[in-house]
């Protein structure tokens, strides 16, 4: 009679016979289930100055191309100084005469209205961040879309309560403030941007990333949809020349960067020896750490959605999985079964996961990082699916045996990529998890709620997740330590980095 | 046991089953899984009220599900022991629909086990190919798992030829921790097949995408670490086709292929059937039938 303890290890099995495998086959095929919901785009769209779409002074204007399909979306404004000027022009006036003078409760009610107007057209926003970025629709549609409404409705509900942000304190608007977001969430970051400095009365100038302008400049429709005073916000699309002039130019009395730590660096070194506020949220390289007592299928699915999600343009990614030994062989078991079901493709498809890589230029960037892993002597996996024709796709790919001097286990990648690394106690995982000049997020899987608080306490990241990954909530603060960046976006300490206190 | 079995994580596991629930099933693939769920219905009538005549116009209908050819015959029938005769009679020898029979003091289990087995031995003599028994959740849930344990090998013997299905009774088990052990406990002693189930219908709550999830796990991780492969049966609270894809996607996407087929894979319902029957008929004609275009036979849980 077979009894508890004794476990039927593989070696049970009759010898000769094949380890047994799942197949994950054709036999149930998912028909295409395509988003058909109108984006309302136009042909071309200019910049966003003082209310109005004003055409760039330049009369230049460059492509926006669908990363699904390398089709063209729209033209949009090569931003040039003038324009960056025009807009801070704006700004500064609507500082002066409206925005700033404004009590917070009638400044409430305009971001609460925008979050609304959103609201009510979410599908459509949702379809065109789609085709703009190439995030799969079922992200845009549950997380982007939402999570930025869900901003200005936070952040609306603070705009009369200000007086106790920070008790015992005053606090005053800055004036105009300067903001360049990335790429990789453009409407939640533009959102993210935007409702703590309104609400707190500050004016904006923003400049959304270049191959992902076209749900600022929808938003912008709502701005005027919502009556909000002119030049409160001020929408200049075009390269790093137009972020650098928006960076630097001197009426702002703050600037606030989302981006790469490389171009974080030579923002705050044209700073230097300026008054002005800066916040920064730059890359990171996080470890999210599973212990041998973890439910190891759950740790799994949030593994894949640590390092996954949104094709792992995600500056929070867990892209550096450490394992505690005992357990490493069956997570990594569990991990390649779960990615094989994964669904890379069309990212309007309503059943696609994993959508496609934001620009032709990442998609080399991913590449090229990939082929060192494979050079270095990493152990690389990818699931055997098929990728569209055209467009800008990569496998989910998974790299065991991976150390700490591996360049993948050290480089921020942006792409879809794991790096599975193994560890045999806490203070082992500690120190390979702090052994990055980035420090943003971490991950830790664990049953055990005494290790979960002494490695919040001792990892140095601004957001430490426990048995969740890539949780967000406009009410937690988030940010970075070291190369990650400084200052805090969403919740009260977000809104204290908008703000002079008195 | 826990320890060695691993533990569930109770809002990591509904996340992910809530990701099957955004899954969007359309033509083809829609028809496909629709007949697939029609073919891996348990028909099932467990009422202190059923007749001889009630049991014959069930098995009547899962014999000819509806008018449309496509439609397949269901995978079985399940009955009370008293009721096993009957659909014998009803259904004939020669039947691709099967006799399920539920036994040991079903649904509570609170009889001596000496009365169970006799229980399930009368059901096959008198012709049921499967049995579906409930485990002791007293002694579960006092930890004594050997006894657990020992009871459902003393049923696979007493089934002989037949079919077994273990029912967790997941609602008196209450945590996924629990659900997964008594997986387990199950698993170690059945016959490649054999079934483990989530529920008699007859509690508050039956099978959900959790629970359903939870056991698909065990049973993914019993088959790759021993090789023998596990069938499952979800059971009550299952209504709409919707609810079925959900499940089947849930199958697709933790087990694979192998399990999408009425071998490896049952609902136990009833009024599931007629609503499945009226999505076939919408995705072939492109309109709603009125409900009393499909025979009803089955109003049970």
């Amino acid at each position: 009679m077979p009894t508890l303890t004794e476990k039927k290890r593989p070696a049970a099995r009759a010898a000769g016979r094949p380890a047994p495998e799942l197949i994950f086959g054709d036999l149930w095929e998912y028909d295409p289930a395509p988003e058909t919901a109108d984006p309302k785009l136009k042909a071309r769209y200019d910049h966003f100055i003082g209310g109005r779409f004003t055409a760039p002074a330049s009369g230049k204007y460059f492509d926006s191309i669908n990363p699904a399909n390398e089709a063209k979306l729209a033209e949009l404004a090569h931003g040039s100084a003038a324009d960056v000027d025009a807009a801070y022009a704006a700004a500064r006036k609507a500082f002066d005469t409206t925005w700033g003078k404004m009590p917070g409760r009638e400044r409430a009610k305009y971001i609460y209205r925008i979050a609304r107007l959103l609201q009510d057209r979410a599908r459509e926003f949702a379809v065109a961040e789609t085709m703009d970025g190439g995030k799969a629709i079922k992200e845009s549609r549950d997380f982007d879309v939402p999570m930025a409404a869900a901003h200005f409705f936070y952040h609306a509900g603070w705009a009369d309560k200000l007086d106790y942000v920070a008790p015992g304190r005053k606090v005053a608007p800055l004036g105009v403030v300067g903001q360049v977001i990335p790429w990789n969430f453009p409407l939640l970051m533009l959102a993210w941007k935007l409702a703590p400095a309104l609400a707190m009365g500050n004016t904006v100038v923003i400049k959304p990333a270049e191959t992902t302008s076209i749900t600022a400049l929808k938003l912008a429709e709502i701005f005027q949809d919502a009556g909000l005073p002119p030049g409160v916000v001020n929408i200049v699309t075009g390269f790093g020349d137009t972020g650098a002039a928006i960076m630097t130019h001197p009426v702002a009395a703050k600037v606030a960067f989302t981006g790469s730590t490389e171009v974080g660096k030579i923002i705050m070194r044209s700073l230097a020896g300026t008054d002005k506020k800066m916040t920064l949220e730059l890359g990171g390289k996080a470890a999210n750490i599973v212990f041998d007592d973890a439910p190891i299928d759950q740790a799994v699915e949030g593994i894949v959605n640590g390092i996954f999600f949104n094709q792992g343009h995600v500056c929070c990614a867990g892209s550096r999985l450490l394992v505690h030994e005992p357990v490493a062989a069956e997570v990594l078991a569990k991990l390649k079964n779960r990615v094989k079901v994964l669904r890379i493709g069309d990212p309007l498809d309503k059943n696609t996961d994993i959508g496609a890589i934001n620009s032709k230029e990442q998609l080399g960037t991913i590449e090229r990082l990939v082929a060192t892993g494979v050079k270095e002597g990493a152990t690389m996996f990818q699931p055997a699916c098929k990728l569209p024709g055209k467009g800008y796709y990569f496998r989910p790919t998974i790299f065991s045996g991976v150390s700490m001097s591996h360049r993948i286990a050290r480089e921020e990648i942006f792409g879809p990529v794991l790096s599975v690394l193994t560890f045999r106690t806490l203070e082992e995982a500690v120190e390979k998890a702090n052994n990055t000049a980035y420090g943003l997020s971490a991950g830790v899987w664990t049953d055990k709620g005494s290790r979960i608080l002494k490695m919040s306490t001792e990892l140095k990241a601004g957001v430490v997740w426990a048995n969740t990954y890539n949780k967000f909530d406009p009410a937690s603060p988030f940010g970075g330590y070291k190369e990650s960046g400084f200052g805090r976006e969403g919740g009260r300490q977000g809104l204290l980095d908008y703000c002079k206190l008195a | 046991m826990f320890n060695e079995i691993g533990t569930v994580d109770q809002v990591g596991i509904e996340e992910r089953v809530a990701k099957y629930t955004t899954r969007s099933i359309k033509k083809g693939a829609k028809l496909f899984g629709l007949k697939l769920a029609a073919s891996m219905v348990d028909l099932t009538t467990l009422e202190g009220k059923d007749t001889p005549g009630k049991v014959a116009s069930l098995c009547q209908k899962a014999l000819s599900p509806s008018d449309d050819p496509e439609v397949p015959t269901v995978a079985a029938v399940c009955v009370y022991p008293s009721m096993v005769r009957h659909a014998r009679r009803a259904l004939g020898e020669d039947t691709p629909v099967r006799i399920a029979s539920v036994a040991t003091a079903f649904p509570s289990g609170q009889a001596p086990l000496r009365t169970r087995l006799a229980e399930v031995k009368a059901a096959v003599g008198d012709g049921a190919d499967e049995i579906d028994m409930v485990i002791n959740r007293g002694a579960f849930l006092a930890g004594e798992f050997q006894l657990v344990q020992d009871e459902v090998a003393a049923v696979v013997e007493a089934c002989g030829e037949a079919t077994l299905k273990v029912i967790l009774e997941v609602s008196e088990l209450e945590t996924y921790d629990n659900i997964r052990a008594a997986s387990f406990l199950a698993m170690r002693v059945l016959r490649p097949n054999d079934f483990i189930k989530t529920s008699t219908g007859k509690t508050t709550l039956n099978a959900t995408l959790g629970n359903n999830q939870v056991m698909l796990e065990a049973i993914r991780d019993f088959y790759l670490d021993t090789g023998t492969p596990i069938a499952m049966k979800p059971a009550g609270g299952i209504r709409t086709a919707k609810q079925a894809l959900q499940f089947l996607i849930a199958v697709k996407e933790t087990l694979g292929d192998e399990w999408l087929n009425n071998t490896r894979y049952r609902f136990g319902a009833s009024s599931l059937l007629n609503d499945l029957l009226r999505q076939i008929a919408k995705e072939r004609t492109g309109a709603y039938q009125a409900p009393y275009y499909f025979s009803e036979a089955a109003e049970s849980y």
